[in-house]
């Protein structure tokens, strides 16, 4: 049994994956699933909402990194959002915040899309 | 902090479904000796990532093998040792990665070892005679630049 899952949720035409458990070497390619799920059904305004999410390793990083490109190449973006300070810490100990919106709330996040605040 | 050095082995399968046991070993064994949360989930990744590495390159996915992990808890300092018998990691081919220049390539890999770099005190590693083994040592000080923080 795995200890991570991923629920979705449309917001207008954004989704939200509401990801929840441990994200390691494991459990990534479930993320990986989840997002080309999106990509693969058109949808490519994607919040992450973190606030369930326990752990993270490099494993869960190398996600984001793997589809932030193509998800923009399709007018898209992956913003992520609501993350206990310890797995922010973990985002930003390698600089994501750079080139990643990663803010605190839902709402936040969707508001971006719905502003047009493009990608960093 | 005043405690005698105590010392906690584990062994697991290299495959990826067991790293939630090498995190619950890391975590429970610090907890227990009284090491503080910050220090416990920089030594909780740090091992983590050691451990994913020798599950996904040194044994290249085949989960017949074994990883040994000798964590030893002192006054000052949290060293844990990590064994493996499969392929030795090239450090002369190692590059620091660059976030911005992976996410632009859509690679998913290569933080790990960086990872395990900026929140250990001190990594060493050697390879002979087919057995490879990295040392990781956590400095038990109170200061908070040697726990998760920011990019230098």
């Amino acid at each position: 049994m795995s200890n991570f899952s991923v629920a979705f949720r449309d917001a207008g035409d954004v989704t939200v994956l509401a990801i929840c458990g441990e994200l390691d070497a494991h459990t990534a390619p479930e993320l990986e699933s989840a997002i080309k799920k999106c990509r693969d059904e058109g949808k490519a305004k994607l919040v992450v909402n973190g606030s369930d999410l326990e752990y993270i390793s490099s494993a869960g990083l190398g996600v984001f990194m793997a589809f932030i490109e193509e998800i923009r190449a399709l007018d898209g973006d992956i913003k992520i959002c609501a993350l206990k300070s310890k797995i922010f810490n973990v985002f930003d100990l390698l600089g994501f915040p750079l080139i990643y919106h990663i803010v605190e709330t839902e709402e936040e996040a969707i508001s971006l899309f719905k502003q047009g605040i493009k990608p960093i | 902090m005043d405690r005698a050095s105590i010392t906690h082995t584990l062994i697991v399968p290299s495959a990826t479904r067991h790293l939630i046991k090498v995190r619950k070993f890391v975590v429970e064994s610090a907890r227990q000796a009284g090491v503080n949360e910050t220090h416990i989930e920089a030594l909780q990744l740090a091992v983590d990532e050691a451990c994913a590495n020798i599950i996904e390159h040194a044994y290249q996915g085949n989960s017949a093998n074994k990883v040994n992990l000798t964590m030893t808890i002192e006054a000052t300092r949290v060293i844990v040792r990590i064994r493996d018998h499969g392929r030795s990691f090239d450090r002369r081919a190692y590059q620091r990665p660059d976030v911005v220049e992976l996410s632009r390539n859509r690679k998913s890999g290569g933080l790990g070892v960086d990872i395990i770099r900026r929140l250990m005190d001190h990594v060493e590693y050697f390879s002979e005679d087919g057995v490879n083994e990295i040392t990781l040592i956590k400095l038990l000080r109170s200061d908070p630049s040697s726990s998760i923080s920011s990019i230098e």
